[in-house]
């Protein structure tokens, strides 16, 4: 079986990016290089194919029902045109994936981790029986790309009939693109502004070559992880398996326990085990995932969820799991590199912050 | 180009003869493999190589690979600029393995042991042959 390559894949091969198979996906990891991308998102802007990302939609009387269901985060509070963040958990509490949902006049929509697609798929499928949803897959229709940075909002002046810089961050407007339907929603997975859209196959490349022309450099899933990894957001498969629960992921944020009935609520009312922490490693040698964490007299206490060397922070980062006593700031650990005892210390997350925007 | 005047292992490193000693580093592919080395591990001066086997780590954003010894030696000389040295206060520079790999990116200088001969590595030509297998 050949992976599924996205309406830009023609795309990355023009621009020389080195292509890598990623969640049954032809993806480009880098073009110009992991640091030089992830220097021109802090500093300008970058441009993503994350069209792997799976896009749902739900209509029908039973749609917020079935949200409401299946997701730790309240939805009956959402505005129209507002975008939330929350997970998909098991009855036990594990997550099954972490999403963010979208509240139209008309219904709902949902964007999913492409490697939980199939899973999430089914789950719906499960718990939609009695209730009168309608689940469409616009994944294979519809390409999605993410442009980030601080000139983000420059360069989409003027593309879109509704104004992208009005938005507000976590609100999202269907729109038009050279007279076509789409979705342009202010988020983004890398610790800046910017905006993700949503838009069909057919006008992908178009707005991809236009975005680019305007300025956006080309930027793989490699610097999507580095700059994710500086903003400490969580990666489905690293931090976030069906063995951690959303609060010991430190998303407690995202899970509304008195919103009303949600699967998984039970066991997340009483979680106990190791928590997710930020690390800084002393020198410049990385921690990866799977490296044991270990207490400062060499105990083995936990393990690496994701680490880098960080590009813009110009330090070695990592995340993982330790037991609570030991997640304090500043608590002194080890990560055991392949042998190698790299002191660590336990450090505020997220490891970066973007400065504030000078209010014009 | 590949420089001819060298010998290459499958595993991306090169091995040129310099006087009684040989200089060992990694080739151009290696390096844009890994893109933008950020930490290399060397032995120290006086260890003892074992042809094959890892004497070091280098590190990129993305990844941790092994570097291999292409014959047995002991270290006679480092390439201090690639390394940190925390007593004196000295951040390691990657920068000539990036820009220079076949140069001023060496890595080591071996004395190599009795018997020792770069005569089993592979030439320029095979080692561009092997590149061009593997479809790069």
């Amino acid at each position: 079986m050949s992976n599924r390559r996205t309406a830009l894949y023609d795309r990355h091969v023009a621009l020389k990016a080195r292509v890598v198979p990623f969640a049954g996906w032809d993806m480009p990891v880098q073009y110009a290089g992991i640091a030089a991308e992830h220097k021109a998102v802090r500093t300008a802007a970058g441009l993503f194919d994350v069209s792997h990302m799976a896009r749902l939609s739900f209509g029908g009387p039973d749609a917020l029902a079935l949200l409401e269901k299946v997701f730790t985060n309240s939805v009956a509070t959402m505005a129209d045109g507002q975008v939330r963040y929350g997970l998909v958990c098991n009855e036990s509490g594990g997550i099954l994936d972490d999403v963010l949902v979208y509240r139209w006049p008309y219904g709902f929509a949902a964007v999913v981790n492409a490697s939980n697609r199939a899973k999430i798929l089914a789950w719906l499928e499960q718990h939609r029986a009695g209730l009168d949803v309608q689940l469409t897959d616009q994944t294979d229709d519809t390409t999605m790309v993410a442009l980030q940075g601080p000139r983000s909002v420059e360069i989409v002046a003027g593309l879109f009939e509704a104004d992208a810089a009005a938005l507000k961050y976590y609100f999202a407007a269907p729109t038009r693109y050279q007279g076509k339907g789409c979705v342009v929603s202010r988020t983004g997975y890398t610790g800046e502004d910017g905006f993700e859209v949503m838009l069909p196959n057919a006008l992908g490349p178009t707005l991809w070559d236009e975005l680019l022309a305007r300025g956006a450099a080309p930027c793989g899933l490699g610097a999507r992880d580095t700059l994710r990894l500086e903003a400490a957001m969580p990666l489905y498969g690293h931090e976030l398996t069906e063995q951690t629960d959303p609060i010991r992921a430190g998303l407690g944020w995202a899970v509304k326990l008195d919103k009303g009935d949600f699967v998984g609520r039970d066991a997340l009312r009483s979680v106990s085990g190791p928590v997710r922490v930020g690390l800084e490693l002393d020198g410049t040698r990385a921690a990866r995932e799977g490296c044991p964490i270990l207490s400062a007299d060499a105990a083995p206490v936990g393990t690496v969820t994701s680490g880098s060397f960080a590009p813009w922070l110009g330090k070695s980062i990592a995340m993982g799991y330790v037991p609570r006593e030991l997640a304090a700031v500043g608590t002194r650990l080890l990560v055991d590199a392949r042998g190698t005892h790299l002191p660590a210390a336990v450090v505020p997350l997220p490891f970066y912050r973007r400065p504030r925007q000078e209010k014009s | 180009m590949t420089p001819t005047d060298r010998r290459y292992t499958t595993s991306h490193e090169w091995a040129k003869p310099d006087g009684d000693l040989v200089v060992v580093g990694i080739t151009a592919f290696a390096v844009e493999q890994l893109t933008e080395p950020t930490f290399l591990e060397l032995p120290p001066v006086g260890k003892e190589l074992t042809a094959g086997a890892a004497f070091g780590v280098i590190e990129s954003v993305k990844s941790t690979s092994d570097v291999n010894a292409p014959v047995a030696g002991v270290v006679a000389e480092r390439n201090e600029v690639l390394v940190e040295d925390r007593a004196a206060g000295r951040k390691a520079d990657l920068s000539a393995v990036n820009d220079d790999p076949f140069g001023r990116g060496w890595m080591l200088k071996l004395r190599p042991a009795a018997g020792a001969s770069l005569d089993h590595l592979l030439t320029a030509e095979q080692y561009d042959a092997q590149l061009a297998a593997e479809g790069h």
